[in-house]
């Protein structure tokens, strides 16, 4: 392990930052794909130098890119989402069906050991899947023909499955995440699906114990230790020892539990980092002071890690792909935000520095360990 | 030839640099002239109009001679100097966005 590099996604392009180990002095690259909104850029861990990148714009629709020397050149490959079948609806926001429309791909998840295979979660809410590095895509349709599917309603960034976690220890399973849908679970590798809510309280849906509806913003799961789950829902930290089957809430003394990404870090399955915000209505920190929240217990018990992150006027949000660890002895810690700042702790959140400062509102942060 | 003017973000797509010609039998039509263009840079199918040959995107116009030829059916004639060449046919983002 001798390095790392950072993928970040941003409204107006992707850049590329490299680090040795220390992982104090680094390299920018970029932007790449300048002007395009790139929602999500991830490395394949069957191939590091193997890199898929989100590429979309208002005017031009969705391309996807890929490197095959991690990230100095890039060739576009499959572009064709097509849902499978007569695509149906979903309630749209005033409670009327609407026909399901492709319009971006959110998400980029590449196979752990096969590096032509890549899922893409899209939205409107489905599950795409390439076995030939990225040039065509299958769209896996148990997840949106679930007999929930025509209920399932966009949250106020739309209706998109952002989450989709491969689980090394039991092939075949994997979890998705939709808003405002919720969570779901597979254990035959994409072809059926159901949904794993139980627990979730959201008072903002007319049954806030219901099946579908929560809006899920982000989950995480340690490799060691894939039974475990976090999640940040709109509001609520919450926690799953049994693969999803059911959820407990784990805010605990969290100043609010509100916000997007949640992540955990790379040798401690206990050690969890959330970002708090506001509010749904004021998506910024609370007091304007940035601090990143480890729990070091699994949850409920939460110390701010506040040292280097500005803890005056700091008005930014983190939005839920945006935040990743790398796996160096000393775990590092990454996250962007809608300010284009980009920061790192390179001791597991005691200490932060940013690597670069005015980039364009960041969309999502990766990390390679090399 | 048939001369084709490409947004900045599709040139870079492309990797095109200035006007792109195209040899495109008569009649030369909005289709006729995207179907050559798409088949030298594959790479541009989705971007301008789906990947059936269907609509054009929504922010994607479509000029020449001074006229928005944007709403003119796929398989309408174009102005005669697009297809001689003495005019370009601009294909332009719509002032949109930020």
């Amino acid at each position: 392990m001798s390095g790392v590099r950072v993928l970040v996604g941003t409204r107006k392009g992707a850049f590329i930052l490299t680090s040795d180990g220390r992982r104090e002095r680094w390299e920018v690259s970029g932007p790449h794909f300048a002007g395009w909104e790139i929602y999500h850029v991830k490395g394949s861990p069957a191939d590091p130098d193997r890199l898929f990148a989100s590429q979309s714009s208002s005017w031009s629709g969705q391309v996807i890119q890929r490197s095959d020397d991690g990230g100095v050149t890039w060739e576009p490959v499959g572009n064709r989402f097509s849902y499978d079948g007569a695509p149906g609806t979903h309630q749209w926001y005033d409670g009327t069906p609407h026909p399901w429309e492709f319009a971006r791909v959110w998400h980029l998840e590449p196979s752990l050991n096969d590096p032509d295979t890549v899922y893409a979660g899209v939205e409107d809410a489905g599950l795409f899947r390439s076995t030939d590095g990225g040039r065509q895509w299958a769209e896996l349709s148990g997840l949106r023909c679930h007999d929930s599917g025509p209920s399932w309603q966009p949250g106020a960034g739309g209706m998109c499955l952002h989450t989709l976690l491969l689980d090394p220890a039991e092939p075949g399973r994997m979890f998705a995440a939709i808003s405002a849908a919720g969570a779901f679970r597979s254990d035959d590798a994409g072809q059926t699906w159901r949904p794993v809510n139980r627990g979730l309280q959201s008072e903002g849906i007319p049954d806030p114990d219901a099946e579908v509806g929560h809006c899920v913003h982000r989950l995480a799961m340690h490799q060691a230790r894939p039974n475990v789950l976090y999640m940040q829902k709109h509001w609520d930290v919450m926690r799953s020892d049994d693969a999803g089957e059911s959820w407990h809430e784990v805010s605990g003394d969290l100043p609010t539990d509100f916000g997007f990404p949640i992540d955990v870090h790379a040798h401690e399955p206990d050690t969890v980092y959330v970002v708090p915000i506001t509010s749904d209505a004021e998506h910024f920190p609370p007091e304007g002071k940035l601090r990143v929240y480890r729990s070091r217990t699994g949850g409920d018990e939460w110390e701010p890690l506040t040292r280097g992150l500005p803890q005056e006027h700091c008005y930014v949000n983190v939005l839920r792909d945006a935040m990743a660890v790398d796996s160096l002895d000393s775990c590092g810690v990454y996250f962007g935000t809608t300010g284009g700042q980009v920061y790192v702790s390179a001791d597991a959140g005691d200490n932060w520095a940013p690597i670069v400062r005015d980039l364009p509102a960041v969309l999502s942060v990766e990390v390679q360990t090399l | 030839m048939i001369r084709v003017v490409l947004p900045a973000h599709l040139r870079a797509l492309a990797r095109i640099n200035g006007e792109v010609e195209l040899a495109v039998a008569a009649p030369v039509t909005q289709r006729s002239i995207l179907d050559a263009l798409e088949r030298r840079y594959p790479m541009l199918r989705g971007t301008i109009r789906d990947h059936d040959g269907g609509p054009r995107r929504a922010f994607i116009r479509f000029f020449a001679c001074e006229l928005d030829l944007s709403h003119e059916q796929p398989d309408a004639l174009l102005p005669a100097a697009v297809g001689t060449g003495a005019e370009p046919y601009l294909i332009v983002g719509a002032m949109a966005g930020g």
